[in-house]
């Protein structure tokens, strides 16, 4: 289903079409100041009762100049707020075929779960008594998330996944430290995303990269070749950031455990493998599980997220507090008391995070998993490989596919951009015209492995339909690029806004509102 | 299956334009060993929306919530009226379901209001810029602790012993395997947070000095003497605010002096959701900010002209610089942003004004309720909407027998320092506008009652 290839640039038929009009707005699309531009300080939604007049307590320390924060009444608030969320793309308007970021459906019975009172309103620092249903919840969410990934142990505090990988590493040189092992180095594949250095580098790690062979895995010989007594660890992303099962990773484990390593997981791609494959099989030490990627939790245009732990063995004494324990029909939290009155948990490394972890998450989180069920988690594995696969299948005669000859790809499409070879154009061009297809453009120039790369990940949550929309927007940009590239130099032409310019905003910062 | 769009037909269909046998053929890479064959052990089939919520709600019918009972808990978590339109307004689809602005063309209402957001947040605080929101509160400082030791080059960091001690916990953690030096001391049940000592103690090694104002007791103080203390020798004042209401009344930490402040922005437009999700602060002066953490947006032009935002000064982050970042963060806090700058773009500078003077009188008025109380003593002198009591006995077990009781009488400074003798009778009350004469009626009774 092709629809009717059109001009990108629209020729002006009058003023309204060329986007002079008398308020910006161009039909549906709605200009909208900013809130400073719209306020007053004087001016206020809320309806608040007069304060009783009392002795103030504040001895002098009162703000006296104004503060410069504009108000709108309700009515203006919610039309400032519907007018700018317009201008998003977003899972509800169509596929988001970001790949490594698992952009599938949010189910809004998740949404009205996490509102319930019972789990919004309660205070993370009420007496235990009056939270056992909420400690019940992190329990029951962590006993799935140690069945699905086959690991003895699990910290849900962590905020993120980039936060999850702290936690990870941080075990593991807790781990290394108390047996007196110093080791320097972690190894990390060139492919992996731009967290795995940074968490290496902040838990006092020096970086080296990990070849991939010509597959796009892990180089099994390289690996070998470097590891000994000064490798801390190997952080792995599997299935890969090239979208790939690392078919080595039992070897990988077996090699780092030799030289006295650990293996850290990047779970970022668990969606691919959920109910099929169990990490704690392969032989990790560690995982992080992005709730907000695998199990559905929205991504709300950049957070909150939420990172879980899973922990082998080996790791599990190391693992961060607090935690919930059930004992026969209570469920306490230990905190820094109970842990170091334990001998199972005084090796604690201590806390990620003020409090206990997000919450909102784990609720929506278990909403998914109960949603599914058994049946439901495998198939959502199995639809998320069919589908990406049935991209790959149905474009590599367009793109170039560096990997799709040695086999299927997993939950997500890698395709290069050699395919624009001397047309002067490039992936960006390429991203931004689907801009004008209304499509949000893939993953670009990430991994780093493969040149201009474009990572297509479409989730289980779309239909085929979906799929052959976007393929067929696909092929069209993409002959129509070769056939006159000069008309996508500009591309998009129909958004809310045309190409920015980045180098401005980076080179004098505006970063605030000076008005 | 609800979420599910593909048929049994359409997946027949696909795996033919693939060229697979089967399912299985896709999963040929992973080895046989790993391979799960039989179902998710104990995990039932799936379930239809009512099961799903039967079960959930449940477990949500066995929490006391703060709604519906006298509640007076705070210490970095506060509870406060967030208008219905707010949660309308995160949950459009379009702020829930989108994801980081990488696209500024079709992501200029996340951009926007994160630019707004940014400036508010700057403005609150008494900075000149500010991130796209950090996790919480507790890695903001953590993360301004960092910023300051990449700024300074010194690794010496001095916590007031009024930090929350979650908050020092995480920076421990954080610092357990690098050259930090982290100095802090235990509170003791006054008045005093040691600040005099502090300024003090700042010397030539010192890379910040880290304060939270109000503290974790509740109460505020006059930084700036600190201020100079830390400029003298080259020093950085960090700020910490865990209750940003505050800042509708009392000076901002920029106004004292202070070169990084960080907080926790749960107060406006956020529910206490048991401690998270959460939004954390962080602001700085301009001069500082390619060393800050995080997503920053800026504005810029596009093609056409015409104002618009992107994500800028990316290069210090993970994504761009990989090792050498200024952090790991990716995700962050963005719709907790959007709840935060809606809540308080509807109440404006009046009605932040007027909602921070109802806090600090309804607070006042409890603090003399309960400093009337034979026994108890009023520890706090100077505070904003939350004040530390001294009880005749341990506070812990009467922080209990008063929720069985239902009231939610607040923190007890023996849950957050176990085992430190001089603070178990140490009781933090927080009071916001939503505690009404009837809860304070409530609390002295029940009160009464379990302090015989």
């Amino acid at each position: 289903m092709l629809g009717h290839a059109r001009t990108t640039a629209p020729e002006a038929a009058n003023d309204a079409a060329a986007g002079t009009t008398f308020t910006g707005n161009r039909g549906l699309m709605l200009e909208e100041p900013l809130i400073f531009e719209k306020g007053a300080v004087d001016r206020c939604g809320v309806d608040l009762p007069e304060p009783p007049v009392v002795a103030s307590r504040l001895g002098g320390l009162e703000r006296t100049a104004e503060i410069g924060l504009p108000g709108l009444s309700e009515p203006d608030m919610v039309r400032h707020y519907t007018r700018l969320s317009r201008q998003n793309y977003a899972i509800d308007m169509g596929i988001f075929p970001l790949g490594s970021c698992t952009m599938k459906h949010n189910p809004r019975l998740n949404e009205k779960l996490a509102r319930l009172p019972g789990f919004a309103d309660i205070h993370p620092l009420a007496p235990v008594d009056t939270v056992q249903g909420a400690l019940e919840l992190i329990d029951t969410l962590a006993h799935w998330l140690k069945t699905l990934t086959g690991m003895p142990a699990v910290a849900m505090s962590p905020k993120a996944g980039a936060h999850g990988e702290l936690c990870g590493m941080l075990a593991i040189r807790a781990a290394l430290e108390q047996r007196g092992d110093a080791r320097t180095v972690v190894l990390v594949p060139e492919s992996a995303h731009g967290t795995n250095p940074a968490t290496a580098a902040f838990c006092g790690y020096a970086v080296e990269n990990i070849p991939a062979d010509a597959r796009g895995r892990v180089d099994l010989a390289a690996l070998k070749a470097r590891l000994g007594p000064d490798i801390a660890a190997v952080m792995i992303t599997n299935p890969n950031t090239c979208g790939l099962f690392e078919p080595d990773m039992i070897a990988i484990c077996e090699a780092v455990h030799a030289a006295g390593g650990f293996v850290y997981c990047d779970g970022a791609n668990f969606n691919a493998i959920v109910g099929r494959v169990r990490p704690g099989d392969l032989g990790i030490d560690a995982m992080h599980i992005n709730l907000h990627k695998t199990f559905s939790t929205p991504h709300g245009g950049g957070g909150p997220g939420s990172g879980p732990v899973v922990f082998s063995a080996a790791l599990a004494p190391f693992a961060p507090l607090p935690f919930v324990r059930k004992t026969r029909d209570h469920y306490e939290l230990v905190e820094e008391e109970q842990a170091l009155a334990s001998k199972d948990h005084d090796r604690s490394f201590g806390r990620m995070v003020a409090f206990h972890g997000q919450m909102g998450m784990f609720v929506r989180a278990l909403s998914y998993i109960l949603s599914h069920g058994n049946d439901g988690l495998r198939q959502v594995a199995e639809d998320a490989v069919i589908n990406a696969n049935y991209i790959l299948a149905s474009l590599k005669d367009v793109f170039t596919a560096p990997f799709a000859s040695t086999g299927p790809c997993m939950h997500e499409a890698l395709f290069s951009d050699d395919f624009l070879e001397g047309t002067g154009l490039s992936t960006i061009d390429l991203a931004k015209a689907m801009i004008d297809e209304g499509f949000h453009p893939m993953t670009m120039y990430f991994p780093l492995v493969v040149h201009g790369a474009m990572l297509v990940e479409p989730t289980e949550t779309e239909s085929k339909a979906s799929l052959d929309q976007l393929i067929g927007a696909l092929r069209s940009v993409a002959e129509r690029m070769l056939a006159n590239p000069a008309a996508f130099k500009g591309a998009p032409y129909l958004s809310p806004r045309r190409r920015l310019d980045e180098t401005a905003a980076a080179r004098k910062p505006v970063l605030a509102w000076a008005g | 299956m609800r979420y599910l769009p593909l048929t049994p037909a359409d997946r027949t269909e696909m795996l033919g334009v693939i060229g697979a046998a089967d399912i299985d053929a896709l999963f040929a890479d992973v080895p046989e060993a790993a391979r799960l064959a039989g179902p998710i052990a104990g995990l039932s089939a799936h379930m239809g929306e009512l099961e799903v919520e039967r079960v959930l709600s449940k477990m949500a019918s066995k929490n006391l919530t703060a709604g519906t009972t006298p509640f007076f808990l705070g210490c970095g978590a506060y509870k406060h009226h967030v208008p219905a339109s707010v949660d309308h307004i995160i949950q459009r689809g379009e702020f829930l379901t989108s994801y980081t602005p990488y696209q500024p063309e079709i992501a200029q209402g996340t951009l926007q209001v994160l630019f707004e957001f940014q400036s508010q947040v700057a403005r609150l605080t008494g900075m000149e810029v500010a991130n796209a929101s950090m996790y919480d509160g507790s890695t903001a400082m953590t993360e301004a602790v960092f910023m300051a030791r990449r700024i300074t080059r010194r690794g010496k960091a001095l916590i007031s012993s009024g930090v929350h001690p979650h908050y020092v916990a995480v920076l421990r953690t954080l610092t357990r395997f690098t050259d930090d030096e982290i100095v802090t001391r235990t509170p003791d049940l006054t008045a005093d947070d040691y600040l005099v000592e502090l300024a003090e103690l700042v010397d030539k090694e010192t890379s910040c000095v880290v304060v939270q104002n109000p503290s974790l007791f509740g109460h505020v103080a006059d930084l700036t003497p600190l201020a100079d203390a830390c400029h003298a020798v080259g020093a950085l004042l960090i700020v910490v605010v865990t209750e940003v209401v505050s800042l509708g009344l009392v000076k901002s930490p920029g106004e004292m002096g202070a070169d990084i402040v960080v907080g926790e922005g749960q107060s406006l437009g956020n529910g206490l959701n048991f401690g998270g999700p959460y939004l954390g602060l962080l602001a700085c002066r301009e001069k500082h900010v390619r060393q800050a953490p995080g997503r920053l947006c800026g504005q810029t032009v596009d093609a056409d002209g015409r104002r618009g935002f992107v994500l800028t000064l990316s290069t210090r982050e993970q994504h761009i610089r990989r090792e050498k970042a200024t952090s790991n963060i990716c995700t962050n806090s963005g719709l907790c942003a959007l709840a935060f700058t809606a809540h308080l773009t509807l109440l404006g500078e009046s009605g932040l004004r007027k909602l921070a003077a109802l806090n600090h009188a309804r607070a006042v008025q409890m603090a003399e309720r309960l400093s009337r109380i034979p026994g108890i003593d009023l520890v706090s002198e100077v505070f904003f909407n939350e004040f530390t009591v001294r009880l005749p006995e341990e506070a812990r077990p009467v922080v209990r027998k008063l929720a069985d009781k239902g009231v939610l009488a607040g923190v007890s400074l023996g849950r957050l320092f176990p085992g430190v003798r001089d603070l178990e009778r140490g009781l933090v009350v927080a009071v916001t506008e939503t505690v009404t004469d009837a809860d304070m009626d409530a609390y002295e009774d029940a009160l009464d009652e379990v302090l015989g």
